[in-house]
């Protein structure tokens, strides 16, 4: 073979990989969600490790602080025991705080952020006042007593977009029921 | 048109190699690891009895087994007692990630242990735990 042909082989090759990499829309859909949701999860680790009971939620549902007391009782997780290695610890603690609701620009972030007190460091999202806000027209019958539901931990079980940190309107498909306009 | 034809080779080959599965010793590097700490091999019989057994523990929660999450046919696909998670089925035979990795199924067997039976497991325990799931 020649080199002409080895070095140009070489050259499309790089290019073929290449492509997904250079022409993504990463840049347009993080605008759209900044101005609609919370950071979508982007730790590999945190993904791995904290989705495995329950779904990965977005860091930017809580302040820092309220990561770092849910991280510090890992034993008695809401009654779980969900410990992790020292290493996982510090790269998820890590993750939690520098993506946490007082450090991001995403629009529900902020809200969560604007409804908390200084002082007020809640375990739960659902704790915080925007969250329980958002949700206290919804009938018991439709989150507790529906059995594909259960609790308002599970934000996917109703927010199909959960999971990209999605929460609008016309994402919500609430098992059994459909639709919710407010 | 030779280039074209090469580039996609070697595309193609580089897509392979990202693919290509670590050697799977996960199993043995325990195995090996609880006989270190005086257990003896594995017994299936044992470890599908311990699966079975309840134990109490605090409410909601009053029995807690294995099963309460895994269910009985280690084939069939869990669901988390607590939040409702679907939960991958263990056997090996249907899932081939499940026993893949050592730190996993250390992980695992630290925290599910503990909820379940109000303590670690000892390394026979977890032998025998290990030889019942390997063989579904």
């Amino acid at each position: 073979m020649k080199y002409p042909t080895i070095i140009s082989s070489i050259i499309v090759t790089a290019c073929i990989v290449t492509v997904p990499v250079v022409f993504s829309d990463d840049d347009r859909r993080e605008y759209r969600q900044r101005s609609l949701g919370v950071s979508p999860v982007s730790s590999p680790m945190y993904k791995e490790e904290c989705s495995s009971c329950h779904m990965a939620y977005s860091p930017g549902l809580l302040p820092a602080r309220s990561w770092k007391k849910i991280m510090t009782g890992l034993e008695n997780h809401f009654g779980d025991n969900a410990e992790l290695d020292a290493e996982t610890f510090k790269n998820i603690s890590e993750f939690l705080e520098t993506n946490s609701a007082d450090n991001s620009e995403y629009r529900r972030s902020r809200k969560i952020m604007r409804s908390l007190s200084d002082n007020d460091t809640p375990a739960r999202i659902s704790e915080t006042p925007y969250i329980r806000n958002k949700h206290d027209e919804i009938p018991d019958r439709l989150i507790k007593g529906n059995k594909k539901v259960n609790t308002l931990a599970n934000c996917n079980a109703c927010h199909t977009k959960a999971e990209q940190g999605l929460f609008s309107e016309h994402g919500i498909n609430i098992p059994g029921y459909g639709r919710w306009d407010d | 048109m030779k280039i074209l034809l090469i580039s996609f080779i070697t595309t193609f080959l580089i897509m392979q190699t990202s693919f290509v599965r670590a050697e799977d010793n996960a199993i043995n590097i325990l195995e090996k690891s609880y006989q270190d700490q005086g257990a003896k091999s594995g017994n299936a019989q044992s470890g599908e009895k311990l699966w079975n057994k309840t134990f109490s523990g605090k409410a909601p929660f009053t029995e807690r087994s294995c099963k309460s999450c895994h269910t009985e046919n280690l084939k069939n696909n869990g669901e988390h007692i607590r939040t409702g998670k679907a939960l991958k089925p263990l056997a090996p035979s249907i899932n081939s990630v499940s026993l893949s990795k050592a730190k996993k199924i250390k992980k695992w067997f630290k925290r599910n242990c503990k909820w379940t039976t109000g303590k670690e497991c000892s390394a026979q325990d977890k032998a025998d735990i290990l030889a019942f799931i390997k063989q579904q």
